[in-house]
Order: C-alpha cells, then structure tokens, then sequence
C-alpha cells in the first residue's frame, strides 16, 4: 500500500528554486534514504510533506497521504494527519520540544489532542513509551525538563513523541547530526528496531547512515531527483556521476590505505597539559587532565573524541587561547610561555588555526584580501602593499580561489570558499603546525574532499605539521599518521594509525570504530557496541572513567585510574588491555 | 579611503536614506537661512497683530504668537536649537557611551564589573529629580540641558557596547587575530570597531529623537530653553495655551517636532544597511 505520492513537487523562493519538479512514493512499511549534500532541497521537501512551509514559499505539484493533499489543505485537516499519520523528527531535539514544559506533559498532549487517550491511561502509555525508546527510569523522566537530559535522551524523548500516536510515515531528518558517533550508532538502531511497520523517510548527507538503514534510496541535487532505486543497486551501480562521485568521496573506515608514520624532529610538544574551566556557578570543570602529546615535522595527528572530552580544550591550551593550568608546550624543543600575549612573535607566526566554522571565524566586515593579508601585515610591515597582494593572490590560487574573490565579503563566499580562505589565512606566513578544530565537519563530502587533499599537497611540499582534531574516525584514518583518542579529559589510546585501525587496544577505541557508519551496504558497521552516554566533565566517575560504559570492567576499573602503558609502541590506559585485546 | 567612499555611494543608492537624509538637511538649511532673510525678527513684539493666522503678508507665513512675534522666525529658530540639542546631547553620549562600554566589555573581569555597577547606580538615580537639582544648583543656562540630557542617554549607549564588545570578544575571527599576533589597537579598530558600528548607528538614532523629545519635555514643563530663547518643545507648550482660539501656534511646531524625528528614524534605519557588509551591494 502507498502511504505518500509526491507528485512533480516544486518550491520555490522569489526566482531561487529549491525544490524542481520531485517525484516519489514512500510505501507502507519501507525505509527509504533521502541523500543530498546541503542546498539540496531535502528539508524542504521534507517540510512540504508535513504542510509546515513558510507563507513566502511557492509551491506547486503534489503531496498526497493517502487521498489528502497535502498542499494547500485546511490547517485543521493537517493537524488530523499530523502525529497520527505522519510524525516528524528533528535534528536538534532542544529546538523541537519545549523548554518550558515537562517531558510526560509535552508527550501527554500528543495523545489528548488526537483523542486517543485521556488522563492516567494518556500517563501510562507516554510512560510506556519513554520506556521502549530506552530512557532509563522513565516514571523520573516524566517529569524531568528538556535541558535535564542529554543529547542522545532528548532525541530518545523526541522519537517517542513521534512514535506515541502511532503513525503510518515517520519522517527524520539528519536526526542523528548533532549527537556523537557512539550515540548515533545507538539512535539508528533504536530506530531500525521501534519502527516496526512504519514506514521511514530518513534525511541525511551521511551515505554511512543510509546504506545500514535504508532499503531504497533516493539522491537529490540542487533540488532535482538525479537516482532512485534499491540502496545496494546504487551503492554497486550509481548511474549518475554525481553519486558515483558522492560514494568515492565519502571516507571508509574499511578500507583505503592507512598513512606510514613518519619520523621527523618534534616541532609541538605538550607534557602533562590541564585546562580547568571555572563556571559561573563556581565549580570547576577539569576539561583536560594531563594529557602528553607530541607532533614532529611534517605529519599529521588526529586528536579523537566525543563531545566533551577535551580535544579542543587541549589544542586550544597548547596555542595559548586558553589558560592552561600546569603543564609544559614545547616549540621545536624550546618550552614557550602558556600565555598568547606572552609569546613571541616568531612562535605566534608558527603556529596557526583553522576554526570549524569558517563564517564564524572570519570578520563579517572585512574583505577576502584584507582578512588573508592581515597575517603579513603583522608579521612583515616593511611589506609594501602590492607585494602582500601579489602574496594574497597566490596562496588564494593555492587554495583553489581565483583573484575575483579577493573583493568580497565572506558573507558571499559559500561554507567551502569561507573555509578556503580561512585556511589560506593560516598558511600564507608557513607556519611549522597547523591545527584544524573539526574544520571539514561542517563541509559537504565533495568539498571536505578537496580540502583534506589541499592540506596534504601543502604537508607534502613544505612538510607542514597538522594537528586534525574530529569526531569523525572515517576522516582520521584518510589523513592522519598517528591517533590520539581522549575521554573525558584524559588519554586513553595514542598509536600510529596502522596499528590503530588494524587493532585497537582500548575498548572505547573499539567501541568508536565500530559505531562509524560505513557507506556500503555490504559492509558491517554502525553498530551500538557500547550503551549509555559520557558523562560529564563536572563530575566524571571515579578510577577509569570510561567503566560505566565499558564492556569489559572490572572491579579494579570502578575505583583504580589505570596508568598510562606503552605496549609495542602504542600509549594505553587500560587495566585489562591485555586480556581484551581483540585483534 | 574607499571605504569610505563606498559608503557614501551605498547611502547614495539608498531610496529612504536619501529622502529622509535630504529632508533633515533642507530643514535646518531653512532654519539657518530663513531668520537671515526674513525681514522679522524673533523678539520683535507686535501688539497690533496678536494672534494673527498664518498668512503671505509681511512674511508671516506660520502668523503670530500671542505677544505678536513672527511665529515663522520663531520656529526656525526652534528647530535650530531642537537639533543643536540633538545633535551635541547624542554626540556625547556616543563617545562618553561608546568608549566606557568598549573599555569596559574589552577589559573584563572586575574592571567590567565595577564599571557596569557605577552606570547601574546612575540609572537608579529619578531622572525629573536629577534635572531639577541640577537647576536648582547651578543657574539655568543652555549648557545645563546638554549636560542633563547626555548624562542619562550615555548610560544605554554603554551597555548596549559593552554587551557587543564582550561577545565580539569571543568570536572567532577575533581569537584567530590574537593568535596570529595582530596588536590590541588593530584587533580594537579593525575586528571590533566596524562589527559595533551597525549596533551603535542603529542605537544612536534611537538616541537622537529621545534627547529632542527629552529636551521638549523639559521645555514644556517650563524646565528647559528660557524665553525669549524657544524651541520646538517650548512652542508647542506656548501652542497648547492657545488651543483654542489659535490652533496653528500648537499645529504647525508639533507637526515639525514629528517631522524630524520620524526623519530621524527612517535614517537610521537605512544607515544600518548601509554600515552592514552583510545587505547585498
């Protein structure tokens, strides 16, 4: 039976069209992925199927739930089909509930307004369903605020609000975008498993997440369908280049090669690094406790983590953005002073950062050229103007922008230019390091692609040192030499890359490996190997802080923290390495 | 400097800004030139013509007062003193406003906090109270109206900075500067300074029309401008009176007064898309 008809959908904005001509049937009990990078039009169709388009938004085509039309219908009648018959999911679940009301209230009012259930049983069923969607303690988390829960428990709360009236489609889009891998690997399967017959329209750039979840497969450009069909079909055989090229683009975990490490002389030295944050609450968040890490000339180290472990803090103590509170950073052997303003000139030219958001990280009110030339006016004022432009001009060619960009403003500029230039402002003094804080996670697949190959042709020429801090594994194995992986502010894994993608020594490093999503649908990946979420830094649990979580604990892990152990050149923390070792 | 000049030709390309801009500067060419070339003068009392409705006679086009002054000679002269007040009131409040909130929002810490509290006891101070202490102490001058009005209108204008400065601190494209070892003065005139410009214009033509209207309330209340001296708010206090029996003494002076600041207004709002990078050139 067919649920949904999308019938030559077209929405458009003034002469911006979004979405063009999109045709598709979504059938009672199947999963179907719709992929596309961003500006596609896939939250917008996705919109259009729920009636939620703003006023400004052209419409034309059709959208039929069973013999309903969507467009143009009554706000009455689309109430009756929202929640009972087509529930959405959203990506930031703090955006989609309520601040102001209780979990249980919020739910509660799905079922009284659909009439299909009132007082203590509408209680017990919103209970009921807290329960199979995995909240621990669900009679407290009735009662408990949307900001009392974490990440991964607010989209939990979320799905049993879509799932509570019991609809035919439900509808997520990039539901799992904002949470950290292990929890999305959990999200996913809670997903897969809850649905039961509902169908499923799930939305997303990630290809991972389409091929373990998805039967068919529907890819969008620029707001046009280019390919449906079976997910394996279009995995094995995509018809459009475009998807062949979104599929080759996407990094694996599974397979490619996995950078040499390379030996060369120390240029970044941290020993034993902590950063304490104060709050205004006046307690104390210890976001980096001791950490070691070391970058030589010429390769890249990947610091891995989830949200909350410290990655950045510890990067952004070692450049002096941040107060550290003890510990020691070394440049090229010398120790340098914690403190940014007290560091020399010579030591700031060499160190450079390249942030996650390059619209953020780069003034609104200042022009392309001025923003990458500003480095060289710092660091060479007997430079004459038309040289620093001739200077501008060919690192922006280096980064792939011709001189027509040199005049705008990065508010003209799309996310993958911003970032471009913000990297070319990092690298026109050649700096010995380059730290990147998550700088392609924000990008497109194509895009992160081009970036990522225009860092290694510049480590290759000038023998440049990055320091790639991401969540995301799939990125780490393509660029990096050596990995170090945090948790909760300390470290738990460093090795070279080839050791830790062939055979990881620490159960979280097991656990992240086995939670990022592989984009072929042959391949095993995107598993829950771990439940729960990290705690937070405020209070983490005493001995190994990772033993609420692990699989493996012991009895020494609850209440001993374990050494730091070096075992054939890989730098462990782990009671029970030994016994555990998979691999 | 083309900075600059692709400001001007922005303002230039904007419809509202050029209306209203082009307005405000006809009327106080008007007012500077029109008492030079009246053949009147605005403390001459007529006691033949008391009252007298506008007319094209004896260049009396807004008629007389009820002393027989020439209303039109009057007026101009109010409007002269209305934007004086305006304009020197928010000039201090931008600068004693912008430079406290900069420093404060800058600096941080205790600084900032010790700052911030000074301005919340100034704020906690009645206002009516503080204007009639001060003309109580000191005698009653023009100078004092300047004073009265800043005083209170800068206080706003430093918060307002101060919350600017202190998230603009922590964005990005500053840290980046600091990084790179761009010096204090830069990173203040060249990352935080321009982004502060659109917020404090914006602010600053809210600021103007208060102190014109400020300045009217005290002129009304018999507080501010002294006769013969007058103003726009003064006028139409004198307007008032006479209501009845000649309603363009109250009319043609309030219909100006919302004239300017209704100019004043659209202004501003069209100098804040011409200040932001972001409205598309």
């Amino acid at each position: 039976m067919i649920l949904l008809t999308v019938d030559k959908l077209t929405i458009r904005y003034g002469d911006m069209t979004v979405v063009d001509g999109l045709s598709f049937q979504v059938s009672q009990g199947e999963s179907v992925g719709l992929v596309g990078e961003s500006g596609s039009g896939k939250s917008q169709t996705a919109l259009a199927i729920l009636g939620l388009l703003p006023a400004a938004a052209e419409v034309s085509g059709s959208v039929m739930i069973g013999d309903t039309n969507v467009l143009g219908a009554e706000e009455s009648v689309l109430n009756k089909l929202r929640a009972r018959r087509v529930a959405m999911i959203f990506q930031d679940p703090m955006q989609a509930l309520n601040p102001y009301l209780r979990i249980g209230a919020q739910l509660r009012l799905i079922l009284i307004s659909h009439g299909l259930a009132t007082g203590r049983d509408a209680d017990a069923q919103v209970i009921d369903m807290l329960r199979r969607v995995g909240l621990p303690d669900p009679e407290r988390q009735f009662d408990a605020y949307p900001h009392q829960l974490s990440g991964g428990m607010r989209q939990r709360a979320m799905i049993a609000s879509a799932l509570l009236a019991g609809p035919e489609l439900l509808i997520a889009d990039e539901p799992t975008t904002a949470l950290d891998v292990t929890v999305q690997a959990q999200i996913l399967e809670l997903l897969a498993e809850l649905r039961e017959d509902t169908a499923l329209l799930l939305i997303t750039h990630d290809l991972g997440v389409v091929a373990g979840r998805c039967e068919r497969m529907l890819v969008l450009k620029n707001g046009r369908l280019l390919e449906a069909g079976q997910t394996g079909d279009v995995f094995a055989h995509p018809e459009h280049e475009h998807t062949a090229a979104m599929i080759a683009a996407a990094p694996r975990l599974d397979r490619g090669e996995v950078l040499e490490p390379r030996g060369g002389s120390e240029v970044l030295g941290i020993q034993q690094l902590a950063v304490t944050y104060k709050e205004r609450s006046g307690t104390n968040v210890q976001a980096v406790r001791g950490v070691d890490l070391s970058v030589a000339a010429g390769e890249t180290v990947a610091v891995v983590g989830e949200s909350g472990s410290g990655k950045s803090s510890l990067v952004r103590a070692a450049l002096g953005l941040v107060p550290a509170q003890s510990g020691r950073v070394a440049f090229c052997g010398a120790r340098i002073d914690a403190a940014l303003k007290r560091r020399a000139q010579t030591v700031r030219r060499d160190l450079q950062l390249v942030f996650q958001d390059p619209v953020a990280s780069l003034n609104p009110q200042m022009r392309v050229a001025e923003a990458v030339a500003e480095p060289l006016l710092v660091h060479e004022p007997g430079s004459t103007k038309s040289s620093r432009r001739d200077a501008v001009g060919s690192m922006l060619a280096k980064v792939g922008l011709d001189s027509s960009y040199l005049d705008r403003f990065p508010h003209e500029l799309s996310g993958g230019q911003a970032q471009r230039v913000a990297i070319a402002r990092a690298l026109i003094l050649e700096p010995k390091v380059l730290v990147c804080d998550e700088a392609v996670a924000a990008l497109d697949g194509s895009v992160r692609e081009r970036i990522l190959e225009l860092l290694r042709d510049v480590q290759q020429q000038s023998g440049l040192a990055i320091v790639f801090i991401t969540h995301d594994l799939a990125v780490v194995r393509a660029v990096s030499h050596r990995v170090l992986v945090m948790y909760l502010g300390r470290l738990v894994e460093f090795a070279a890359s080839e050791q830790l993608f062939s055979g990881a020594r620490h159960p979280y490093t097991h656990a992240l490996l086995d939670a990022v999503p592989v984009p072929d649908p042959r391949a095993p990946g995107g598993k829950a190997a771990i439940s729960g979420e990290a705690t937070s830094a405020v209070s983490p649990p005493p001995g190994c802080a990772f033993h609420p979580r692990c699989p493996h604990a012991a009895a020494i892990c609850t209440n001993e923290l374990p050494e730091q152990r070096s075992i054939d050149g890989v730098t462990v923390a782990c009671h029970r390495v030994e016994e555990i070792s998979r691999y | 400097m083309t900075a600059l000049r692709n400001t001007w030709d922005k303002l230039r390309r904007n419809r509202t800004a050029v209306l209203s801009g082009g307005m405000l500067l006809a009327m106080v060419c008007i007012a500077i030139v029109g008492p030079v070339v009246s053949s009147n003068d605005y403390l001459q009392t007529d006691f033949d013509n008391l009252l007298r409705p506008p007319t094209l006679q004896d260049m009396q086009f807004f008629g007389t007062d009820d002393l027989g002054r020439d209303l039109f000679v009057r007026t101009l002269l109010g409007i002269q003193v209305t934007m004086l007040v305006a304009i020197v009131a928010s000039a201090v409040s931008l600068v004693i406003g912008v430079v406290y909130g900069a420093v404060a929002g800058l600096v941080g810490g205790r600084v900032d906090a010790v700052m911030m509290r000074f301005v919340d006891t100034l704020y906690a101070l009645p206002f009516i109270f503080f204007v009639i202490l001060l003309m109580v102490a000191f005698e009653r001058n023009f100078l004092l109206i300047f004073v009265a009005i800043g005083a209170i209108n800068w206080l706003d204008m430093a918060r307002i900075v101060r919350g600017q400065t202190l998230s603009l601190r922590e964005r990005e494209f500053v840290a980046a500067a600091r990084l790179t070892g761009v010096s204090l003065p830069r990173i203040v005139f060249r990352h935080i300074a321009p982004n502060l410009i659109g917020v404090v214009v914006v602010y600053l033509t809210l600021t103007i029309p208060q102190a014109i209207l400020v300045e009217s309330f005290l002129s009304f209340l018999g507080l501010g401008i002294q006769e013969p001296q007058t103003s726009l708010g003064a006028l139409v206090d004198a307007g008032v009176n006479q209501m009845e029996g000649a309603s363009w003494m109250l009319l043609i002076p309030a219909f100006l007064l919302a004239l300017i600041l209704l100019c004043f207004n659209f202004f501003g709002d069209a100098m804040r898309d011409v200040f932001d990078a972001r409205e598309a050139s």
